[in-house]
């Protein structure tokens, strides 16, 4: 642990501290378990009906595209119309997600697939554990019911998002997540994803599709939450 | 074995780029887009202003607690069963990513962007070792193809046209029909693509950057439009997190402000499409991601910095406004620069990493317009460091004899007030009296004593009357006049 010891030692000589001193223990100790919130923007602070149009609007700003169903069991049926209106196969891989396990896929013709991705899928739904409306951003969480590779791989990806769990803002994600995994303990993989893949790497022309897929397409279910604090 | 730098020739380098077509033609892309992209996300965040400051503030509260956040964060990514890695150097920091490669049998090694490896020159040395590297990200695959360097640290490629592109897929892609169409970009990316998937699927061990390092949590986070660096951390089974030490911030809400200036300061964005945050390897239960997860921490001369006057420079967040804003940067391109870190922020820090002895230079490579630190999201005072730059390199004698010794003539003068007025006003009332008197060309000259670098190229306009100091003397008079009255 040389390497360690050096570079640690550096740093405490330059700032001039020893590294055991109370105040600055304090400091990072209160930060750390306080987690305070910064400046957070006012875009984001609508809720009900309102907030769900503005991560809809925001969504579609950066091409996703988004579908609103009243409950659960209507899910399959706007996915299946989604690829045939866009004339994609009708297959569909997902993971062991229960919430997507109960929709009632027999009442579509489409052909399911499960588990984690290969890469040569066309199409993958994934239930997203939230979204937030300041950027129309999906938050995924890893696992075997939404598994990463379904985020990234597949050509076209269908998210499904209950209206109550889209939050005004990231800050809200966070205490979401903390009451959810404990706190400081994260999923291993959280993904946020604004819109379908990009590059503007070629003559700085924005083109969309580049490793991940191609489409986004967001289904809303259900009513928001009723909100006390907003 | 690390990247060799051109920055002692800059001059040269950047002659070569100002007569280079191509790259003048490419260049035009970066004044056009990103600075009115950036302005347009600005605007649309009526707290953006304030919002900077409070990236600021973050990152320099993380600086003056660095040992202890490093600490907490160690501790948060071994406790999910990732491995802390810490390397003082570049050749440090290669050594252990080799061996996590050899340890691994790795045959192929996926990239996300990252600088970080670009300053430890990883490529070269995983493939003196017999493994293949292969950058992910679009503009990256494309530099690799032609062994070039990245010429801007957010759009490597942004040097390159598509015709460039489309003959550089032509030579490398040799498997596919020689008589497809690769006219369009689209099209180049739809081969990039389809290419690069089947690297993604083969890869042993996955290679990143991060844009983060998270102590509450011990999550590494990266920031990317395309999804590459997402799935060359996901895919293999095993991924390495190359970073270094002032990539670590506090909470993850504390993230959440630094991302809110990250995107829009760098494409426009209100934010990047995938930012992806990673936690230690694959959990009991998971069906796909890395069963490894590594991070090598690398110093590399960055723990020297703080305490000094070049610590806030320790603030980046490494999103590229400065140079989309730096005219010296459109004019020449990130290549001249000569090594990882190009525009002002690259002026700043490459002297502090390879030494002012081989980057002086590039602090003299500004007009102090102010630009960079009027876009730049965490505040940095990148002309005030480029003249701490020009001091030192005064100061240890690194400057040419020319210029010392025209520094010395002006000193002598500039220390002795009357007698520089005196002169001043001199030498100014003659070339305003050769101006007016000189026949076809009124009032310019094309040639001048000792100004041929500046005649060569533009006439140089002869002074129309008062020194500057005349005129200043004069007008806060005037001034005072009208308040008296």
């Amino acid at each position: 642990m040389a390497a360690r010891d050096e570079i640690f030692t550096t740093i405490r000589r330059s700032l001039g501290v020893r590294g055991d001193e109370r105040t600055r223990l304090g400091v990072v100790e209160d930060r750390l378990a306080h987690a305070p919130k910064g400046l957070i923007p006012q875009r984001g602070q609508v809720s009900g009906e309102a907030r769900i149009a503005l991560f809809a609007e925001q969504a579609e700003s950066v091409q996703a595209s988004v579908a609103r169903v009243a409950d659960r069991s209507q899910v399959p049926e706007a996915i299946a119309a989604y690829l045939r209106d866009h004339n994609l196969p009708a297959e569909l891989r997902m993971g062991a997600d229960p919430r997507l396990a109960g929709m009632p896929w027999g009442e579509t013709s489409l052909s399911l697939k499960h588990g984690a991705s290969d890469g040569s899928d066309a199409n993958a739904v994934s239930h997203a554990y939230g979204g937030i409306a300041e950027t129309g951003t999906l938050v995924m969480v890893s696992g075997a019911d939404n598994p990463s590779t379904l985020n990234l791989l597949p050509d076209n990806h269908i998210v499904v998002v209950d209206a109550a769990g889209i939050e005004g803002d990231y800050e809200t994600m966070w205490e979401r997540l903390r009451a959810t995994y404990g706190k400081g303990v994260m999923p291993r993989t959280v993904n946020y994803i604004t819109g379908p893949s990009r590059s503007g790497d070629i003559e700085q022309t924005l083109l969309l599709g580049a490793h991940g897929p191609r489409r986004v397409h967001i289904v809303v279910v259900g009513e928001p939450a009723a909100d006390a604090h907003a | 074995m690390s990247v060799h730098p051109t920055s002692p020739q800059f001059k040269a380098n950047a002659g070569h780029a100002l007569a280079d077509a191509q790259l003048q033609r490419a260049m035009g892309n970066v004044k056009k887009g990103f600075i009115e992209k950036r302005r347009a996300a600005a605007d649309r965040l009526p707290e953006f202003e304030a919002m900077r400051d409070s990236a600021r503030d973050i990152k320099d509260h993380t600086l003056a607690h660095l040992d202890l956040y490093l600490e907490r964060y160690e501790e948060k990514v071994t406790q999910v069963g990732g491995h802390v890695h810490y390397a003082r150097d570049a050749a440090e920091a290669r050594q252990i990513i080799l061996d996590i490669c050899k340890a691994q049998d790795a045959k192929t090694v996926t990239k996300g962007k990252s600088m970080i490896s670009e300053e430890i020159g990883i490529n070269a040395y995983l493939e003196a070792a017999g493994m293949q590297p292969v950058e992910t990200d679009l503009g990256e695959y494309i530099i690799q193809l032609r062994n070039e360097m990245p010429s801007h640290i957010i759009a490597p490629a942004v040097h390159l046209n598509a015709s460039q592109v489309e003959s550089d897929f032509r030579r490398v892609h040799k498997h596919l029909d020689k008589e497809r169409d690769l006219s369009q970009p689209v099209q180049l990316l739809t081969e990039a693509r389809a290419v690069l998937r089947e690297r993604f699927l083969a890869a042993d061990v996955g290679i990143t950057g991060a844009n983060f390092l998270v102590a509450e949590t011990g999550s590494s986070i990266i920031v990317t439009n395309e999804g590459n660096g997402d799935l060359t951390q996901t895919l293999p089974r095993t991924h390495i997190v190359l970073a270094s030490i002032e990539k670590i911030i506090p909470t993850l809400d504390d993230v959440a402000q630094l991302l809110r200036v990250l995107a829009r300061s760098a494409t426009g964005q209100d934010l990047s499409v995938y930012t992806t945050f990673s936690t230690g390897p694959r959990r009991s239960g998971d069906v796909d991601g890395p069963e490894n997860y590594h991070v090598v921490i690398l110093d590399n001369g960055r723990s020297s910095m703080l305490g000094t006057s070049f610590e806030e420079m320790l603030r980046c967040i490494r999103c590229g406004a400065c140079m989309n804003h730096c005219p010296v940067y459109h004019a020449v391109g990130g290549h001249a620069y000569g090594w990882v870190y190009p525009g002002p922020m690259g002026a700043v820090l490459t002297p502090s990493l390879i030494g002012v002895d081989k980057g002086g230079h590039l602090p003299n490579a500004s007009t102090f317009c102010g630009r960079c630190e009027s876009v730049c999201p965490v505040r940095i005072p990148l002309p005030k460091m480029m003249r701490h730059w020009r001091e030192r390199e005064f100061e240890r004698h690194l400057s040419p004899a020319t210029v010392r010794a025209g520094l010395s003539f002006w000193g002598y003068f500039a220390k002795r007030p009357r007698l520089y007025r005196f002169t001043t006003r001199l030498a100014m009332g003659t070339l305003g009296w050769l101006g007016r008197i000189k026949g076809q060309r009124k009032g310019r000259f094309s040639r001048l004593p000792l100004a041929g670098g500046w005649t060569q190229y533009r006439d140089f306009p002869a002074p129309q009357g008062a020194t500057f100091q005349e005129r200043w003397r004069r007008e806060q008079d005037a001034g005072k006049r009208k308040e008296a009255a």
